[in-house]
């Protein structure tokens, strides 16, 4: 019986958020589109989670795929969406590349920080030049299209909606190949003991390297898809409060499955935009004290309660 | 018990009275929704919200009240929704849309960073939702761009640095070098931007001898306090505002730098009792500094009354010149409103109420306001500058000297890009 | 020449604020090899409760050991609060995690010391600058100084002495080498290890309170200074090499000489200085200028 029925649930859920642009108000439709948006950023803190490194920079490639983007409407007179997702993801490929090559050297507290030292740099950046990125007043993104496959009469709003969910779906489905191959299992390995690795023959930097490119260009994805959708950029984007933002929903939602991320993202925006309603200056406590419940009694994130991982270590 | 069923009687039949009273006076026009959802946005948490987002806040609070006892907007009691600004742009403009979305707030008023304004102002448009700018600077937002439904009532960041120009050159004609120091963000460089090229039109021949830029909240001028102690320009000029002003002048006030140079600041963005005499300051508009005609306005007075019963004041009754920009926006609209229920004959729409605040001239606590420039989007203001000094009898800093550049002085003209019109020496200029 | 002589007094200042702030950081890292990551916000608590009892208790022209003396208190005073709270009931029992854990944890503490702290003394800028304005000032290269800023230098001077003294002439230190040299053979040798981890973050986080203490006089406190200074802090000692005293009081005065030239002959590099001096350093020493290579075990 397992087999085909086994999707069912899948194909319900998918078509619940293909429809969803027509059946929820315009407000959640938004939060929901940058808090998928945002998930593949929270990925590819994930993803390097899986090998045991934590990066409190991550940011740093969030802001630099959303400021290609937005340079490339700027200097470049892009407007088409699909243009401006390519340069980001490149940009965060390419960034990553560049940092990569320095910071794979190093493990635990090191790599934690030197991820944020670089990030507030870029913040830096983004900030002194101002003539070139408009420094804290930003970037705008004016309202994208999307060449041939682009449903003019839709709204915009469904639209962005629409394309985050089938771009990140596949971004998605692509790091769940990519957690379920030998390279993918090579990053587990190296989580677990990484002299051995090395001993059997791998190159463990050569996998770290390649794990790290890929969720700059994750991240990258996340910085332009968040940026048409918000409409503006600013240099925050790039500041360790955002990437300290990453870490805890990648910790929320537990670092088990691909999805984990899409469900923490998803908690975590809502939460947000009412608890800081209620009271601002507890929010970062509240966060605090959540994320102590999870390192001691929840370390498996909010993921391990839906009990559908079945191995600890499995895609 | 006879005598109490009487005074019952009485107490309702007085109740009943006053009712019908209230209801009598009101009589709000048809189609009019049973309250006026306001929300009002200001940054209620992080460095900001001590020398601006509070007293706004705070301002909003007491003359909206103000707006109620008088029978409200057209009759119709008005309800604010306070809103914290803080938080990365994606998530003012997420707030943005609940508020207009979900809380169907009838307007949005606020926003005091530049970067959230530039957020948010596509946004109004695409969501129709009638949006009135609290205090944020940048000229940028009408200047690059027209917006249907987003409007700004108080001026904008020309007459802070442009009157400071003019105010240094009527107390120091013969000023010879100056230097800068501003926090290296978007508002610190448009200020000193517009500063230096005002000064190179209006006294040509000025040298720059040093223009430094520390981190924002960077706590410690230390280094750069001597760097301008060896260079000895005749004036500094700062767009410092909040703790660093206090932090900045203090320390130039302990090492002597105030008695050296002019320390000339285009903003009163921090308390002035923590802020040295002698020390040159300007208000984006009046308010904390008011002309004689401003000080005389009952608006004015009212204003300081108000928020001294409520919230209490220092005994110079200084408030914050964002407090004044937010009771200007809602006057604004008050004014826009009630013009419009007059024309229409009914509830205006959205459309309707825009249409009524463009090119609109209304009174507030910071005196008379004219939406003149940025298709009748952007008002224009005088810019008042003063001197600093402590005052004796009250025991705390007041202004002194103050001057006051008329609007039509310090704003460039309906239709022009401000750096342009500094360039080309001010053409239209009434000074 | 003139000119550079300002620059290097300025440098000096700066070197001994960063060493002040970061010594705590470093330390703590040394012997629990846990990097603190709400050190800024003990940093910041201290600022705090130093510029109240400012405020309170010393009257303007008080003199400079009274002023000192309260400076310590306030640093003391959190060190003990929150020292012990947070090593045993929180830290202790991630230990046995991994180091990414204990990350995660110390960043839930930060997260919720930052609220607290805004929670206490609220939004509102708080100025204590008596000390800076009337402690005198002195010229010096053509212009004047305030004392307060070399005081700094000495008390840095001072403090780096002491914890020399400590760690190579007193048991105490010859206790922290061992735990640090090697746990397991320490708690063996009849060391009680986790009295002397939590004594040791007590005593990283007077370290850290009392940086901020003494920097209250200098400028207004507002929200967000910690997070400032634990970036700044991780990059000195990241230069200095984790773990080193001596490292982190070299690493200040690069950085302090550094951007104090910075500010006077490049001043758009400002900003960055601190973490350009930092990544050259690592691309050719990773460990820091006076850290160890850490030896991993299988």
């Amino acid at each position: 019986m397992g087999g085909s029925l086994r999707f069912i649930p899948f194909l319900l859920l998918g078509l619940a958020l293909i429809t969803a642009p027509f059946v929820l108000s315009g407000w959640v439709l938004f939060l929901l589109t940058v808090a998928g948006a945002k998930a593949l950023a929270v990925l590819g803190v994930v993803l390097l989670l899986r090998a045991k490194l934590l990066t409190f920079g991550h940011a740093l490639y969030y802001a630099a795929g959303a400021y290609a983007a937005g340079l490339g409407v700027k200097y470049l007179g892009l407007h088409n969406g699909f243009a401006l997702i390519g340069l980001a993801f490149v940009a965060g490929l390419g960034v990553s590349a560049l940092l990569g090559l320095l910071v794979i050297r190093y493990r635990g507290v090191y790599f934690a920080l030197l991820n944020l030292a670089f990030s507030m740099v870029l913040y830096g950046i983004l900030l002194k030049f101002y003539s070139v990125t408009g420094g804290t007043d930003g970037l705008a993104f004016p309202a994208p299209t999307f060449g041939p496959i682009g449903l003019s009469e839709a709204s915009l709003r469904a639209q962005l909606y629409e394309l985050t969910l089938f771009l990140g779906s596949l971004l998605f489905y692509l790091t769940y190949r990519f957690f379920a191959s030998p390279a993918g299992y090579v990053l587990v390995a190296i989580r677990d003991n990484e002299v051995r690795v090395a001993y059997m023959g791998i190159s463990v930097n050569a996998a770290v390297y390649l794990g790290y490119i890929i969720a700059g260009g994750l991240a990258g994805v996340a910085g332009v898809l968040v940026g048409l959708s918000v409409g503006h950029i600013t240099p925050d984007l790039a500041f360790w409060s955002q990437s300290g933002e990453f870490v805890f929903v990648a910790i929320l939602g537990g670092v088990g499955s691909v999805f984990a991320p899409v469900v923490g993202s998803v908690l975590f925006e809502f939460v947000r935009n009412y608890a800081f309603e209620l009271s601002p200056y507890t929010w970062q406590m509240t966060l605090g004290a959540a994320l102590l419940l999870i390192i001691f009694f929840l370390p498996g994130g909010v993921w391990s309660l839906v009990g559908l991982t079945r191995t600890r270590s499995g895609p | 018990m006879n005598r109490y069923r009487k005074v019952l009687a009485g107490l309702i039949a007085a109740a009943g009275l006053s009712l019908f009273a209230a209801t009598a006076k009101a009589d709000p026009p048809a189609g009019a929704p049973a309250s006026l959802k306001i929300a009002v946005v200001a940054f209620l948490s992080g460095p900001a919200s001590g020398p601006f987002g509070i007293p706004a806040r705070n301002a909003a609070d007491v003359w909206i009240e103000k707006i109620n006892r008088e029978g409200g907007i057209g009759g119709i009691k008005v309800i604010p929704v306070f809103t914290d600004e803080a938080g990365p742009a994606d998530k003012v403009v997420t707030e943005f849309r609940r508020l207009a979305l979900e809380e169907k707030v009838a307007a949005v008023v606020g926003y005091i960073s530049s970067a959230n304004c530039l957020a948010v102002a596509p946004v109004a448009d695409e969501l129709k939702e009638l949006t009135v700018f609290g205090d944020c600077g940048t000229a940028r937002v009408f200047e690059e761009g027209k917006h249907a439904y987003v409007f700004r009532t108080n001026a904008h960041t020309v007459i802070d640095s442009l009157g400071a120009a003019r105010y240094l050159l009527a107390m120091k004609p013969d000023v010879k070098t100056i230097a800068g120091i501003n926090q290296d963000y978007a508002w610190g460089r448009d200020s000193w931007e517009i500063f230096q090229r005002s000064m190179r039109q209006l006294k040509p021949g000025v040298q720059v001898v040093d223009v430094l830029w520390p981190k924002i909240f960077a706590g410690d001028y230390s280094t750069e306090i001597s760097k301008l102690l060896v260079e000895k320009p005749d004036v500094v000029f700062t767009s410092f505002w909040g703790s660093d002003l206090v932090t900045f002048s203090r320390q130039a006030k302990a090492r002597g730098l105030v008695e050296q140079s002019i320390v000339l600041v285009n903003n009163t963005g921090s308390d002035i009792k923590d802020i040295p005499a002698t020390v040159l300051i300007g208000s984006r508009g009046p308010g904390p500094i008011a002309p004689p005609d401003v000080e005389k306005d009952p608006l004015h007075q009212e204003f300081i009354q108000l928020y001294k019963a409520k919230y209490g004041l220092a005994p110079n009754n200084y408030i914050a010149h964002g407090a004044y920009h937010f009771t200007q926006a809602l006057q604004g609209l008050k004014v826009a409103y009630e013009s419009a229920i007059k024309k229409a004959g009914r509830w205006p729409t959205t459309e309707e109420v825009a249409a009524a605040l463009a090119y609109s001239t209304f009174d507030s606590p910071a005196g008379i306001i004219q939406m003149a420039i940025g298709n009748g989007h952007q008002a224009i203001e005088p810019a008042p500058f003063a001197v600093i000094k402590q005052d004796p009898a009250i025991g705390a800093h007041v202004f002194t000297e103050i001057r006051s550049f008329p609007a039509a002085c310090v704003n460039p003209p309906d239709g022009m890009k401000s750096l342009d019109w500094i360039d080309r020496g001010f053409p239209g200029a009434k000074c | 020449m003139r000119l550079l002589l300002v620059v290097l007094l300025d440098g000096l200042a700066y070197a001994a604020w960063l060493f002040l702030v970061s010594a705590g950081l470093t330390f703590t890292y040394g012997v629990l090899r846990v990097l603190n990551l709400a050190h800024g916000n003990l940093y910041a608590l201290g600022a705090y409760l130093g510029a109240t009892l400012l405020l309170h208790y010393a009257a303007s022209g008080s003199e400079i050991a009274a002023t000192l003396g309260l400076l310590l208190l306030a640093a003391v005073i959190i060190g003990i609060l929150a020292g012990p709270l947070i090593e045993r009931v929180f830290l202790r029992r991630v230990y046995s995690r991994d180091e990414e854990v204990q990350l995660l944890l110390t960043f839930a503490i930060s997260l919720i010391l930052e609220d607290v702290t805004k929670l206490i003394w609220g939004v509102t800028p708080v100025v204590a600058d008596m000390p800076y304005t009337s402690f005198g000032s002195v010229r010096l290269g053509g212009i004047s100084y305030p004392w307060y800023p070399f005081l700094l230098v000495g008390v840095a001077l001072g403090l780096a002495g002491f914890l020399w003294f400590v760690v190579t002439h007193t048991r105490l230190g010859k206790v922290l080498a061992a735990v640090i040299a090697d746990r397991e053979v320490s708690a063996t040798l009849g060391i009680h290890v986790p009295r002397v981890y939590t004594f040791a973050f007590t005593a990283g986080a007077i370290l850290a309170a009392l940086g901020g203490a003494l920097t209250a006089p200098m400028f207004s406190l507002v929200p967000g200074i910690g997070a400032d200074v634990l970036v700044i802090s991780f990059a000195v000692i990241a230069i200095g090499g984790l773990g080193s005293i001596g490292g982190a009081a070299v690493g200040s005065v690069v950085v302090g000489l550094a951007r104090s030239a910075a500010v006077y002959f490049f001043p758009e590099l400002d900003l960055f200085t601190i973490y350009l001096i930092m990544t050259l350093v690592l691309l050719f020493r990773p460990q820091g200028l006076f850290g160890e290579i850490e030896i991993r075990r299988i």
